[in-house]
């Protein structure tokens, strides 16, 4: 029933966003168009990416306030490689970002494994850290697009099939997560983690381990997206993607990532993640001040928990019922 | 009015119950907890609740401070009606409790701690700290407590912390104690001033409910008793017109009710040896053998260490020192995950939090443990994924809509299926059941006893820790008796009594019979 549940809590979320398309387009013709959409698609890539990262971290009752100061450290330092060497070739340059991305999501993920500090205070140091790293290693110069070479800056905007590439990137990982989540044992670990601790650490899963490979993996996503980000608005500089990071648990918990952990699906993020996109793509079509903007991504975010915390209530009163009526 | 269980009191003249309770009746999903319970508190005196773990002592605590609500029955304070609807509504009329697991906080200091949501106020209703300490100050000396009510909580010791909590139920006026095995925790010296500390709430004309296990103690302090078995009251009456042997049999009963499956066991080989297995803090000298094909049954008290020993064994804790060999070969055991492979597993006794995981669906529960069989090059095979799920949950008669209905949806009964149906799928050597029918109705328990002697008929060697007499004498080959974390005694099922059992596990042959 839960179960059932969720499926429908994510086809409410697609309602939801298809009304929103729709409301927009009735005063906006053309917002709807297939065009405006992929491009909205396109704009909301990286907030994806960063959500399902994000979400595997959730899962395992974490959350990684680090993600975008990873992104902006490792845009930026792709970045001035590049400019300092623009022969070498952008896939050295991703692999280079997304290791370094890797290697702070398990900075992050020692920590509370191993130290066992609460992932929320590990976090908004290492967001911190890795922000003020930016500063140490640019003296807060900026990266500028005529510094950058023309291949580092093609590759996301390059056209597949009629998607730039970074759409594509996006849905691979989308697909990815699709696998990892349901049908690999790391995705099962990641849930059952989440669901109960003690439960799962009687079963021979290590939850440390379990939690530090959620870890990795979300700062792995936010290396690549650091790259992609810098290269796409080519520009690098210390605020990158600054607050960014909020956007991104917002985007899960709009989702139906329960944020106590173990419950929560690859589409609930994507689409969680959409649904913020679309919303800030369609408000300043629409007109809408930034200050309006902002407080009707923050009203979107309230009225999501409190819909995900009346649907868990819910369930609670249903087992308590005997206790409840007498 | 009808005095039922208070004839002799008319007789003897004593004065009116404080508290009566009458007809007590309350359910859980699948579980009767109490049915139809009386129960009558005097002033001045100490009435003893006697009765085996899950007897339903606990429950009757609940009810009584208002944190559950009963399906049917009375609660009189003073030959009035009254209903505790909230703990504060038990709390307003007088009645307290001291738990086993003193509920304190530890971070507040000890007068906060004595008088918190009932605190001295002062103008415009702000705490008024002053009188507050004072007053903690008067309660503490009252209870010859030599405690600062400044000092925070977290800094005393485990006695200290109890007089805190005694000082808290003093502190709002109560008329009736409750004391949930208080001595549980305490040395030798601590229990002494605990009794005169009873003897001192007594004169004040309290009247206390002891909960205790241990008949020494009983003896010692208390003017009445009340025997619960199975959820019911079984007798009442005066300390004075009784003896142990006699309590102890209403404790047990003499029959024993459920019918457990016949079982022809022919032991195999030694399949798991422990020897000289200690830990630091939680049990020492424990060695014992296991053989194929059988039932081996842990008892002993709540506390006693036997869950403890099950962890070590299963790798969840480190024991500082001793030796296990599987199927004779010194095995290492370091994590869970190492003692599935070795072919151990441990089905613990807390569903809720150790067992399941609630919001997943069945077949992930069950296959949790075994995904890398059905699993290839890494991707989960849903096909065999199901068919593993299936296989295991249709021998233990799961009832369930669907495999991948969430166990939380689950009852109890169902959920214990699910969590054995999850070991049974890594097709262990050694099966640990911790409490195997804890809180499971009468219908499932039947099953999980069925399904246990299948088990060993089978030639799994199956412990099974359990609190339930019956359960042990009608499961076991062979018991192994553990008090206060060593192995107090081993026995054959067949020179078993419940008496024996009883006796040992509470450590009462070492005093003799003395009563």
């Amino acid at each position: 029933m839960i179960r059932s549940f969720v499926r429908s809590r994510e086809a409410i979320l697609l309602g939801a966003l298809i009304a929103l398309v729709l409301l927009v387009e009735s005063r906006f013709s053309g917002f709807a168009s297939p065009g405006n959409l992929a491009a909205v698609f396109n704009d909301t890539a990286i907030l994806i990416m960063l959500a399902l990262g994000q979400m595997l971290v959730i899962l395992t009752r974490c959350i990684d306030l680090s993600l975008a100061s990873n992104l902006a450290l490792t845009g930026m330092v792709t970045a001035m490689l590049n400019a300092a060497v623009p022969g070498l070739p952008v896939v050295a340059l991703i692999a280079l970002a997304v290791t370094l991305g890797v290697v702070m999501g398990m900075v992050n993920g020692l920590l509370v494994w191993k130290l066992d500090i609460p992932p929320i205070v590990v976090t908004l140091g290492t967001l911190t850290i890795y922000r003020g790293l930016i500063f140490l290693i640019s003296d807060g110069a900026w990266v500028n697009s005529h510094e950058m070479s023309a291949a580092y800056k093609a590759l996301p905007r390059a056209e597949l099939i009629g998607l730039p590439v970074l759409s594509w990137i996006a849905l691979a990982v989308i697909a990815g997560f699709a696998v990892l989540v349901n049908r690999s044992a790391l995705g099962r670990a990641f849930l059952a983690v989440g669901g109960n601790p003690h439960a799962a650490v009687y079963t021979g899963i290590d939850v440390g381990r379990t939690r530090f490979a959620a870890f990795a993996i979300a700062g792995g996503l936010a290396g690549l997206c650091g790259y992609l980000w810098v290269s796409r608005y080519a520009v690098a500089y210390v605020d990158v993607a600054g607050g960014f990071e909020l956007d991104v648990v917002a985007a899960c918990v709009i989702g139906g990532i329960s944020i106590a952990g173990g419950l929560g699906t690859v589409g609930g993020a994507v689409l969680g993640a959409l649904f913020l996109g679309t919303i800030k793509n369609a408000l300043p079509v629409a007109g809408i001040s930034p200050f309006w903007q902002l407080a009707i991504s923050g009203a979107a975010i309230i009225i999501a928990v409190a819909f995900n915390a009346r649907s868990s209530a819910k369930a609670g009163r249903l087992i308590l019922r005997p206790e409840s009526t007498a | 009015m009808s005095y039922s269980i208070d004839m002799t009191d008319q007789i003897a003249g004593a004065t009116d119950p404080v508290l009566r309770l009458a007809g007590i009746s309350k359910s859980f999903p699948g579980v009767k907890a109490l049915s139809d319970v009386e129960l009558a508190l005097y002033p001045g005196q100490v009435t003893a609740l006697i009765g085996e773990n899950g007897a339903g002592k606990s429950t009757l605590v609940k009810i009584l401070t208002g944190l559950y609500q009963p399906d049917a029955g009375r609660i009189e304070l003073d030959g009035a009606a009254v209903r505790f609807a909230t703990a504060s509504d038990a709390a307003a009329a007088g009645v307290t409790a001291i738990h086993q697991e003193t509920v304190l906080f530890d971070d507040l200091s000890v007068a906060e701690n004595i008088f918190l949501g009932h605190a001295p106020r002062g103008r415009f209703g702000l705490i008024d700290w002053a009188r507050m300490r004072r007053e903690a100050a008067a309660i503490l000396t009252r209870i010859g407590a030599q405690i600062d009510p400044a000092t925070p909580l977290r800094e005393l010791g485990i006695a200290s912390k109890h007089l805190v909590a005694i000082a808290r139920a003093l502190s709002i006026e109560a008329r009736v104690v409750v004391m949930d095995e208080p001595t549980a925790a305490l040395s030798a010296t601590e229990i002494e001033e605990l009794y005169e500390l009873v003897d001192r709430l007594k004169r004040e004309g309290k009247a206390i409910l002891f909960i205790s296990h241990k008949f020494d103690e009983i003896f010692r302090i208390a003017d009445r008793y009340t025997v619960f078995r199975d959820g019911q009251m079984v007798d009442a009456g005066r300390m004075a017109d009784v003896t142990e042997t006699q309590l102890v049999e209403k404790m047990v009963g003499r029959a024993v009710d459920t019918i457990f499956p016949q079982r022809e066991s022919v032991p195999g080989e030694v399949v798991l040896t422990v020897a000289g297995y200690a830990h630091p803090t939680e049990f020492a000298d424990i060695g014992f053998t296991l053989r194929r094909g059988e039932i081996l049954g842990f008892y002993g008290l709540v506390g006693a260490g036997r869950s403890e020993v099950m962890q070590a064994l299963f790798g969840v804790t480190r024991p500082a020192r001793g030796a296990v060999r599987i199927d004779g070969r010194i095995a290492v055991i370091r994590s869970p995950a190492e003692a599935i492979a070795q072919g151990i597993v441990y089905v613990p006794e807390d569903r809720g939090r150790q067992g399941a995981v609630t919001a997943m669906p069945i077949f992930q529960n069950v296959t949790l443990p075994s995904l890398p069989r059905t699993s290839r090059r890494g991707f989960i095979r849903m096909a065999e994924e199901f068919a593993l799920a299936r296989t295991y949950t249709e021998r233990l008669d799961l009832r369930a809509a669907a495999l991948d209905q969430p166990v939380g949806e689950l009852s109890g009964g169902n959920q214990q299926k699910v969590v054995i149906a999850k070991w049974l799928a890594t097709r262990p050597k050694v099966i640990i059941l911790d409490e195997p029918t804890k809180g499971i109705d009468v219908g499932s328990k039947a099953a999980v006893h069925d399904f246990m002697a299948e088990l060993a008929a089978e030639g799994l060697s199956v412990i099974m820790v359990s609190s339930e007499i019956p359960e042990i004498l009608g499961m076991s080959d062979r018991v192994i008796v553990m008090r206060e974390g060593r192995i107090a005694a081993e026995f054959d099922r067949a020179r078993l009594t419940p008496e024996t059992l009883v006796r040992t596990a509470a450590g009462y042959d070492r005093k003799g019979v003395a009563a």
